[in-house]
């Protein structure tokens, strides 16, 4: 089979006074640790608020899922805080079948977790 | 059920493959009247598997082969129905007994992968083959789906 590249998109701004990463594509084994690397980067100058929209994501596997636990800790190790928001129904579904939700604050999209 | 022919991939050991491993397989399921949740448990499930194999028989090496087949399992082999996958790889042998899913209140950014196979399969039944690597059995009854821990079933 022909190799596809990874077709994440990620976008950063700076939105009422939090880091917003939109996402966009599928996050997988291939693209996750360019996902990390990207909200890593945001979260090591100061503590700060940061918001990922994932409502353009349409598929996470395993990979997209320890990213999320991975970068959420290294966000509260600066003092920042991590929300997850706009989770569509499959992403949203793997969170709670391995139990994460909690561990999580998740909204149910971007507006909302601006104004949270 | 609408059946079409078994669907036979081989990759290699490479990340990149994923995204049209995912894609075929999505095509397959769907052209065998699979549900949408179930077409999502099937295609993640051998993402996960063969990112384990990846990340594990290959120690992240990209050249190495890995063999992916799927077969509809007719009522008249077996009255439930559904699909069988097989995924061979050429890498290191492990003891089955050892492949094992961490506890889902640890944790930590990795080691789901063998819980959401367990979890979006009927069986799942790995098997050292007989010169090198290992085979990956999964099945998936036509009326098998996903359960959220705690949560009532949930229909196709």
């Amino acid at each position: 089979m022909k190799p596809q590249p990874d077709e994440l998109e990620i976008a950063r701004t700076s939105e009422q006074g939090s880091c917003v990463f939109r996402i966009c594509g599928e996050v997988d084994m291939r693209s996750s640790p360019r996902l990390r690397n990207a909200i890593v980067d945001a979260a090591q100058s100061k503590a700060i608020r940061i918001v990922i929209d994932l409502s353009g994501v349409s598929y996470m596997d395993s990979s997209g899922v320890g990213t999320m636990v991975y970068v959420k800790r290294e966000i509260e190790k600066s003092g920042g805080t991590l929300i997850l928001a706009g989770m569509q129904t499959r992403v949203r579904g793997l969170f709670e079948i391995t139990q994460l939700e909690k561990f999580f604050q998740i909204r149910a999209t971007l507006a909302e977790a601006l104004g949270a | 059920m609408s059946t079409t022919p078994s669907l036979e991939i081989e990759i290699r050991s490479d990340p990149c493959e994923l995204l049209g491993v995912r894609d075929r397989v999505r095509r397959w399921t769907v052209a065998n009247g699979w549900s949408e949740t179930q077409v999502s448990e099937i295609v993640l499930a051998i993402d996960e598997a063969i990112s384990n194999v990846i990340e594990h028989a290959y120690d992240g090496s990209l050249d190495h082969p890995i063999q992916l087949s799927m077969r509809t399992v007719p009522v008249e082999e077996d009255p439930r129905g559904g699909a069988e996958i097989r995924i061979r790889d050429f890498g290191r042998q492990v003891d089955p007994e050892c492949i094992r899913s961490r506890p889902l209140d640890e944790v930590r950014d990795g080691g789901l992968g063998v819980y959401l196979i367990q979890s979006m399969m009927s069986s799942v039944e790995y098997t050292p083959a007989n010169d090198r690597g290992m085979i990956l059995l999964l099945r998936k009854h036509k009326d098998h789906t996903a359960k959220v821990p705690g949560c009532s079933s949930e229909t196709p």
